[in-house]
């Protein structure tokens, strides 16, 4: 067998794995074998590729390897669970890099190639780019290294500039077959301060959105340097993940019942836009000791968590005080908000985490009818999710997404750190219901207050 | 070897299949998957290890080399994040409805 028969082979079953492994990945019961077949994939193609014929800079290679897998087997590993969705966000601003570098390193190389060839290695370059720099961005934003959004008049205009002066100087490019080092640096400064300058604006409640998008859009450059590079496995890695993350990307924006272009370039996400001049009452709160005894004496209890359970890391204490109170024949189930968190199924993985089973879990169509059945309803660090103005409050940021029924809930309680406002920096309605209590604290703390509370009543 | 229509066949089936296989994931998945198709996406490696094995300038080389360090990272750093966000399907695994 050739040394070419070897590699095209093995990238054939690299394929297979990826795809079988992704599908895998998409059922609770098979996930976890998921990600060892897409890992056994990508070992087997990047071990052939050490056998590609005519290369050269083995050292550099290895080296480059070490450098690169090793920063990120360790961060990877370090990292908090809670912290994850910016990980994503900086791994995958990495492989969109990785297609930029790519396409440089192509279209430096000059020479005589299909006009398809520049197209697709220049539109490559400029995705890999954007996604490289706006994910470093939502990164950044995530991680709270930057903490304001930064948004200026005429910006979409002068947004829209530069991609046309990017998409210019790809067309140089392609037209003059032979670029110069100055050349190629202009167009990819020119992508970079595209993905920069598109994703500054963005509120960090959209971060989500914006994150899966960029995954898509890496996918979609990885394909386009595998077309330039005649790879398939790159292709068709690429296109998969390109088409999956589109639709991911769809599902979240419309669980927050918004369309990708309106998370794009509204420019919403933290701006405070409280309802002015209205009086909505006061905060009313509760001891833990009166928490404590409403829900022991509750037949049915509904938790609802949001990102303050995962900043506080409260997920085993809140698994704790629902399994005391269902020793003492509570009801308990747990009602998560499609973007509760910072990314779709962030709640889910962090319940899981702690323990709790599936089968407590409810989705937002599942479990919106229960609320007027349930005692009460605790809310554990979640805000926006939750709030009503969302259904009836038409000048509301909100308006129109779909939340959890929390205020429909015969009580309320809330465990939040204080007063201010949530992420999105919208003033929460539920708050200041009659039946609502207020109980203040770190997520933690207070949910450890609750159990030994529960155990003295 | 893959050119013109054939390769834009090969585009068009591989963009149903990525569609197909995410349709129906519950949401409890979504993050996962996300990660999971982000470490998918990491075969970007192959690609920077040809272009760096084949990068004859000293600047092809430099740009060849970070190419190849970023494109590890994507995906070791993918395969690391989605491996421990699915090891905690694990305990509850059987408990499914």
């Amino acid at each position: 067998m050739t040394a070419a028969t070897l590699i095209q082979s093995s990238y054939f079953v690299a394929a297979v794995l990826f795809i079988m492994g992704l599908k895998r990945m998409s059922s609770p019961r098979t996930a976890r074998g998921g990600i060892l077949w897409a890992g056994a994939g990508m070992l087997v193609a990047t071990l052939v590729t050490f056998a590609w014929p005519g290369m050269d800079n083995y050292a550099l290679m290895l080296g480059a390897i070490g450098v690169g897998g090793g920063l990120a087997w360790i961060t990877g590993k370090r990292v908090a669970i809670t912290d994850m969705p910016q990980m994503i966000a900086l791994y995958n601003g990495m492989g969109g890099g990785a297609a930029a570098a790519i396409a440089a390193v192509e279209l430096l190389k000059g020479g005589e190639h299909p006009l398809t060839l520049y197209v697709l290695a220049v539109l490559g370059g400029l995705i890999g780019a954007v996604s490289f720099s706006g994910s470093l961005i939502a990164f950044a934003k995530l991680q709270s290294l930057i903490k304001r959004s930064v948004r200026f008049p005429g910006q979409q205009i002068f947004n829209i500039a530069v991609l046309v002066a990017s998409a210019a100087a790809g067309a140089l490019i392609i037209v003059s077959h032979d670029a110069g080092v100055t050349d190629v640096a202009v167009f990819f400064l020119l992508a970079l301060a595209l993905g920069v300058l598109m994703t500054l604006p963005i509120g960090g409640a959209d971060m989500p959105v914006v994150i899966s998008l960029y995954n898509a859009l890496t996918g979609l450059a990885v394909a386009f340097e595998g077309f330039v590079l005649n790879n398939a496995a790159m292709i068709i890695a690429g296109t998969v993940v390109g088409a999956a993350g589109t639709l991911l990307t769809q599902l979240m924006a419309k669980a927050m019942n918004r369309s990708l272009g309106n998370v794009l370039f509204s420019g919403f996400g933290e701006t405070a836009a409280p309802t002015a001049g209205e009086d909505r009452g006061s905060m009313k709160p509760i001891e833990v000791n009166d928490a404590a005894v409403m829900l022991t004496f509750a037949q049915k209890v509904i938790i609802v968590p949001g990102y303050g359970m995962a900043v506080a890391q409260a997920q085993h204490k809140i698994w704790e005080l629902a399994q005391l109170l269902m020793a003492r024949g509570v009801k308990v189930k747990f009602a998560i908000h499609p973007v509760a968190g910072r990314m779709p199924g962030h709640m889910n993985v962090l319940l899981a985490e702690a323990g709790v089973p599936y089968d407590l879990i409810y989705d937002l169509e599942e479990i919106n009818s229960e609320f007027e059945t349930a005692d009460v309803a605790l809310i554990i660090g979640a805000n926006d999710v939750v709030n009503p103005s969302a259904r009836n409050d038409t000048a509301s940021p909100i308006f129109g997404m779909p939340i959890l029924n929390a205020d429909k809930a015969k009580n309320v309680i809330v465990i939040k750190r204080g007063q201010g406002a949530g992420f999105s920096g919208i003033e929460n309605a539920l708050f200041f219901l009659d039946r609502t209590r207020m109980l203040y604290g770190d997520g933690q703390a207070a949910a450890s207050q609750l159990v030994q509370g529960i155990k003295t009543v | 070897m893959i050119d013109g229509f054939i390769a834009l066949y090969i585009f068009m089936l591989a963009a149903f299949t990525g569609y197909e296989v995410i349709a129906r994931v519950p949401v409890i998945l979504h993050t996962p998957l996300m990660s999971g198709s982000n470490f998918v996406h990491g075969i970007v490696l192959v690609g920077a290890m040809v272009a760096l094995g084949h990068a004859t300038t000293p600047l092809g080389r430099v740009i060849g080399f970070i190419g190849v360090v970023l494109a590890a990272g994507n995906a070791v750093g993918g395969y690391v994040v989605t491996e421990r966000m699915l090891e905690m399907f694990r305990s509850s695994g059987e408990k499914k409805p």
